[in-house]
């Protein structure tokens, strides 16, 4: 949480040491290497142990339906990874997630309207609340740990307004939870297609584009890349707008897969997002992180909840073990920090 | 120390903004403006809002109130883990003076001293669904919970044929509703059915997501898992959507849900669910508004009102008195 509070800092000009050099370039790439593959190992034992552990563990019924709950965090994961990279946070993608649902569930069921208008309705709901954030965090200079407070609560209000405070449920809509729970490539649910087309999309859009690169000048000196003629605070309205457009993405999938609108579901899922971006190594203080990291955060988020399940590990324990692995993970972020830092 | 300066007060920002969304969170208030009329006023505190079975007492309370003539205000919490907002709306509402309090408490231990304020007040409490260990409040309309869990583990016996391996969903094990209808299941099954053994209770906060998840692992840890028993109706839509998801033949598992709503009626009618406990929220709501307007008027209330429980499956969903306590 310290670190959390300590984000908006990064909203002040840095005191700058100048352009990184090459080297010191080349050696925080190496680092996010490392991180990503100590990621990817500890991804690896934790599915080893877990299959020594049960018989029941690796089998693809439960393969396959450890990608599918990874689905919803993995997706608000992605588009958290932008706008943590640029040294924020957003914590109102959980509840954004469920206004985005129900308005989905207003546009299809209430209003009746064709489902690709309904589902494009929902997407731009996410879309909208992450322009929001960026404007308050960018032009009204709030800080946007603030901003998606403010924004996390005002969602999770409107979503219980405007439903009713009741489930919409789709089952007048045909083809609706087919969006999740179909299967283009057999056995394969398309929630999991899904996330992993958004996330090639991402890791193309953080990797190859001006987008992506500015959202890492942000992030590692906010005040340099202003002075260099960048003007900052489009792109971070844009950048903000791209994680809205993920929480959307989020919301249609989760609404597809529960086929309804549940308005009191999402407070929690910003944090299970934010963590599994941590856990893939991008660093809540900018400037560094990656998308292949951020999905084998989420995929180490789901397997290690599932494996504590099938082994009949407590519900309490299970917290705590969590909670362990996320310390563990900022821990060892902060160590490398430090150490660059110096 | 400028950057120290700095930190200290986005931090101090911060904190402020939580303990904000802590009050803002807290709201959910309805009903009509107390003060203006001449009506009777009680007031309602409830354990929360947002589900469907509180909008149920909340709906059964407002036409008992719109029948006697009274006006009531109903408020709760956001999640039923808000004691301490809870308890602040139950203090308001005794700063409003009202003509009786209905009250639902989270923690029985935390509201012993505004109970006291009330008496203080002399404003008379009634309870419902849950209660508060003082003797102040007159009666408490509720369901027998651990009876329920046990009617419950009736039908999972029944249905399984008396032998098997089954699992909980349950949706607190803190919450006095979670763990008697858990322990009324657990303990029923323990004293007659020897050969039925649960084999795994997880917790999934009611959320229907996270229940599914939970259930779909325990069905991929216990192959030869029989029945699964959801204790609250985002449980019971969990499970629902996970034997759904693994794309299981209807009825290989056993699935026994708990209350009512659209999802549960829906996957009762298509066969995935065998049957559901349901209670009677509406008839919560009401006579705990019946027993408030005694109260005003003189009259003592009964001090246990068992406002019921119910099994229902597809072959009497459609009966009178069973349609009349679900709600969609």
């Amino acid at each position: 949480m310290t670190n959390m509070n300590a984000t908006p800092v990064t909203d002040k000009p840095k005191v700058t040491e100048g352009a990184p050099s090459r080297a010191a370039t080349t050696r925080s790439f190496l680092r996010a290497q490392l991180q990503q593959s100590l990621a990817f190992a500890t991804l690896v034992a934790l599915l080893l142990f877990f299959s020594i552990a049960s018989a029941n563990f690796f089998t693809w019924s439960n393969i396959s339906g450890i990608l599918l709950s990874t689905a919803v965090i993995g997706i608000l994961a992605l588009g958290t990874t932008f706008v943590i990279i640029t040294g924020g946070i957003d914590l109102s993608i959980g509840t954004g997630m469920t206004l985005s649902a129900v308005m989905t569930g207003i546009f299809l069921v209430n209003l009746e309207l064709p489902l690709i208008v309904g589902v494009i309705g929902g997407i731009a709901t996410g879309a909208l609340i992450g322009f929001i954030n960026g404007f308050n965090i960018a032009i009204l200079k709030l800080p946007p740990f603030i901003a998606t407070l403010a924004m996390m609560l005002i969602a999770q209000g409107l979503a219980l307004v405007i439903s009713g405070v009741r489930p919409i449920y789709f089952s007048s809509v045909p083809g609706f939870k087919d969006i999740a729970l179909g299967t283009l490539i057999p056995g394969l649910p398309n929630a999991v297609l899904i996330l992993f087309v958004l996330a090639i999309f991402a890791y193309i859009v953080l990797g190859k584009t001006i987008v992506g690169r500015y959202t890492f000048a942000i992030g590692s000196n906010e005040e340099a890349t202003r002075l260099s003629g960048v003007n900052t605070r489009k792109w971070k309205i844009i950048i903000y707008t791209v994680a809205g457009l993920f929480t959307g993405i989020a919301g249609v999938v989760i609404a597809a897969r529960l086929d309804s609108a549940q308005p009191q579901l999402g407070v929690g899922y910003e944090l299970q997002a934010i963590a599994a971006v941590i856990i893939g190594g991008t660093s809540l203080l900018g400037g560094r992180g990656s998308i292949m990291g951020t999905l084998i955060g989420a995929l180490i988020m789901s397997v290690l909840i599932n494996g504590l399940r099938i082994m009949s590990i407590q519900t309490e324990w299970q917290n705590v073990v969590v909670g362990l692995v996320i310390l563990v993970a900022v821990f060892t972020d902060s160590l490398r920090s430090q150490r660059s830092a110096t | 120390m400028k950057t120290g300066k700095k930190a200290a007060f986005f931090a101090a920002t911060a904190i402020l903004a939580v303990s904000l969304a802590g009050c803002a969170t807290s709201g959910g208030s309805t009903g009509g403006d107390a003060a203006s009329s001449d009506q009777p006023y009680i007031a309602l505190v409830s354990k929360g809002f947002q589900h469907q079975f509180w909008q149920a007492v909340k709906a059964g309370a407002e036409s008992k109130a719109k029948e006697l003539g009274v006006t009531v205000t109903f408020d709760g919490p956001a999640s039923e883990t808000e004691i301490d907002s809870q308890l602040q709306m139950l203090q308001a509402a005794i700063d409003k003076k009202p003509d009786a309090i209905g009250y639902a408490a989270l923690d029985p231990q935390a509201c012993i001293p505004l109970m006291d304020a009330a008496k203080e007040a002399k404003i008379p409490v009634v309870e419902f669904d849950a209660g508060c260990d003082s003797d102040y409040p007159l009666s408490i309309a509720k369901t027998d919970s651990l009876g329920a869990g046990a009617l419950a583990a009736d039908h999972m016996a029944e249905l399984i044929g008396n032998k098997g391996e089954v699992g909980i969903v349950g949706h607190s094990q803190i919450n006095s509703t979670g763990v008697e209808r858990r322990d009324g299941f657990v303990d029923q099954i323990a004293a007659k059915y020897p050969d039925i053994k649960i084999v795994d209770i997880q917790y999934g906060d009611g959320d229907h997501l996270k229940s599914a998840d939970i259930a779909k692992a325990m069905i991929a840890a216990h192959p030869n898992l029989k029945g699964l028993y959801g204790t609250n109706e985002g449980s019971a839509i969990g499970i629902v959507n996970a034997v759904g998801e693994l794309g299981l033949e209807k009825g290989k598992i056993t699935v026994i849900g708990f209350d009512s709503g659209q999802a549960q009626i829906d996957a009762i009618t298509d066969g995935t669910m065998a049957g559901a406990i349901t209670q009677n929220p509406i008839g919560i709501g009401e006579a705990t508004v019946q027993a408030a307007f005694d109260a005003i008027n003189g009259k003592t209330p009964e001090k246990v009102i068992d406002t019921g429980y119910f099994w229902y499956d597809s072959t009497n969903m459609e009966d009178a008195d069973i349609a009349a306590v679900l709600y969609k």
